[in-house]
């Protein structure tokens, strides 16, 4: 074998098993929040007690001029309570993998012939993961309250994939914190920084609602146009390719840039180490 | 810190302080603790300021659909509230840090009476309250919100405010006595998100339709929500008022039995 092949061999399984490495601790990640129910209930419970409360309380806004037509107040609300449960998803995640760092896991991990960056992309798929499934159960449960996504299958996937790319946006921006202090308490703490972004969107209400400094922070904010790309698919029979890139385009832009943060963020930590 | 007594002149011997000098050093004890954990405070008063703020700009049309021109002047109450309430958390936080310190075990072998280890946590908790009310209600007039009810209104904010600080402080003291870990802070927190939310806390009781209607009306909170909201929504009446100090005469009786039965369930 020449030392070019040789070298193109080993260049191969250096590759197939970063990739084993990556799945075996996305698998571990997930099985970890599969097992306590109690970490995990927040990301499910909150949105869907808010969505539950707000189609009650926000019902008849539904017939307020300007608002998009809509089945039920549920039914807008179904998006609410996808990036909801990202939100909480992902920053959970985030706190486990400080947690890691925390208890000295991290370090052994370090210590081991493991690629650094499968650390924290095994973290991150399991995030995203955890938040796709999310997407599915929630619509599957507002299914028993009528709500329909009016776009058919092909919504249900669109809905399903852009709930686990917001997962892994926002997991990722977490992760940074993560990475770079250390400390869960650091995370959850900036968590409400994060999760201002939604109310300052048009996340629970429509746009065409809001007026004044708000309506404007609204327009600009890229969440707004995530959750509108999301409830296209949920309350219109048609869809576009604008939809999709407002569905997928801006969480998947937020997680790449993210991204570069968090590997900076690895290679301090991993200098400092 | 440590709880110093004045000792009379000539007695030679420390006599049993009076319950409410105890209450008051329990109190300024609290006070100190806001100044020398920030951390533990600032997210009561963080949270209803944002909540204030993303509330009125994202629910405004919802708001303007039911006739109530200014959000502000609804979600401004709702905002004190959750900022006087949410300071039971920590209290309740700040219990189980005693508990687990040792600190209340001294507190315990005091020469004070039992009352005050109750009373002196529930008063501190009307105290801190103040804050958030202030801090509150100061960005949501600057933000423009509106007091047609006059220094009343402001009156009624105040007691509906303290007077929900007084019961959620109850019963997350009563929790963290039994409880003992962490989790009574996180179930009291829960515990008062739940019973403000499922009242009339995002839309007039009139415009709620379906499972939350039947449950706002006969949720107390609903009344203190009015008893608060009066004064910024118009003017101050006491149909608008006995509601309110009727409901959190109750909570409040029922939260002190609550809080001094964990109290002695701690002690056997």
């Amino acid at each position: 074998m020449s030392t070019a092949a040789a070298t193109g061999a080993i260049h191969e399984n250096l590759h197939q098993s970063a990739v084993r490495q990556t799945m075996a601790l996305a698998r571990r990640s997930l099985l970890g929040r599969l097992r306590q129910p109690a970490v995990l209930a927040p990301s499910f419970v909150f949105p869907l007690f808010f969505a539950a409360l707000s189609a009650s309380s926000y019902s008849r806004t539904k017939n307020a001029p300007g608002f998009p037509k809509v089945d039920s107040f549920l039914q807008f609300g179904l998006t609410a309570a996808i990036l909801q449960g990202a939100f909480f998803g992902a920053t959970s995640g985030a706190a486990d993998l400080a947690t890691d760092i925390e208890q000295g896991f991290w370090e052994r991990l370090i210590a081991s012939p493991v690629s650094r960056t499968s650390i924290v992309i095994g973290r991150l798929a399991s995030s995203t993961t955890i938040g796709a499934m999310q997407a599915g159960v929630f619509m599957a449960l507002l299914a028993i309250f009528g709500v329909r996504v009016r776009s058919g299958p092909i919504g249900i996937i669109a809905v399903i994939v852009s709930g686990g790319l917001v997962a892994l946006a926002i997991s990722t921006i977490m992760a940074t914190f993560a990475i770079r202090s250390g400390s869960p308490e650091v995370v959850q703490g900036a968590f409400p920084l994060v999760f201002i972004l939604m109310f300052l969107s048009s996340t629970f209400m429509p746009r065409q609602l809001m007026h004044g400094w708000f309506r404007t922070v609204v327009n600009v904010n890229p969440i707004s146009h995530i959750a509108e790309g999301m409830r296209a698919f949920v309350i219109q029979r048609d869809v576009s390719g604008k939809h999709f890139f407002a569905a997928w385009g801006y969480p998947a832009i937020g997680a790449a840039l993210a991204l570069l943060l968090c590997l900076a963020a690895l290679r301090r930590r991993l200098a400092q180490s | 810190m440590t709880l110093t007594v004045n000792q009379p002149a000539g007695t030679g011997i420390a006599s049993t302080p009076n319950s409410w000098s105890v209450v008051a050093f329990m109190v300024k004890r609290s006070l100190v603790r806001i100044r020398r954990i920030p951390a533990a405070f600032l997210p009561s008063l963080a949270m209803p300021i944002f909540q204030l703020i993303a509330f009125g700009g994202a629910f405004a049309g919802a708001l303007a659909y039911a006739q109530i021109k200014h959000a502000l002047d609804w979600y401004a109450p709702l905002a004190c509230m959750q900022g006087a309430a949410f300071g039971a958390m920590g209290l309740a936080f700040a219990t189980v840090n005693d508990l687990q310190t040792g600190f209340f075990d001294r507190l315990r072998m005091a020469p004070a009476g039992r009352a005050a280890m109750v009373f002196g946590p529930l008063c501190a908790s009307m105290v801190r309250a103040i804050i958030p009310l202030v801090l509150v209600s100061t960005v949501a007039f600057i933000g423009g919100a509106a007091l047609p009810g006059g220094v009343l209104g402001l009156v009624t904010l105040a007691a509906a405010g303290m007077g929900l600080a007084y019961c959620a402080s109850g019963f997350g003291l009563g929790l963290a006595f039994r409880m003992r870990t962490l989790a009574a802070a996180t179930l009291t927190q829960f515990a008062i998100f739940f019973t403000l939310f499922l009242s009339t806390a995002q839309m007039p009781l009139d415009f709620i339709q379906g499972w939350v209607k039947p449950l706002a009306r006969v949720n107390p909170m609903t009344n203190v929500l009015r008893l608060a909201r009066q004064g910024f929504l118009g003017e101050v009446t006491w149909h608008g008022t006995w509601g309110g100090l009727l409901a959190l005469g109750l909570m409040g009786l029922a939260s002190t039995v609550f809080a001094v039965r964990g109290l002695r369930s701690f002690d056997k």
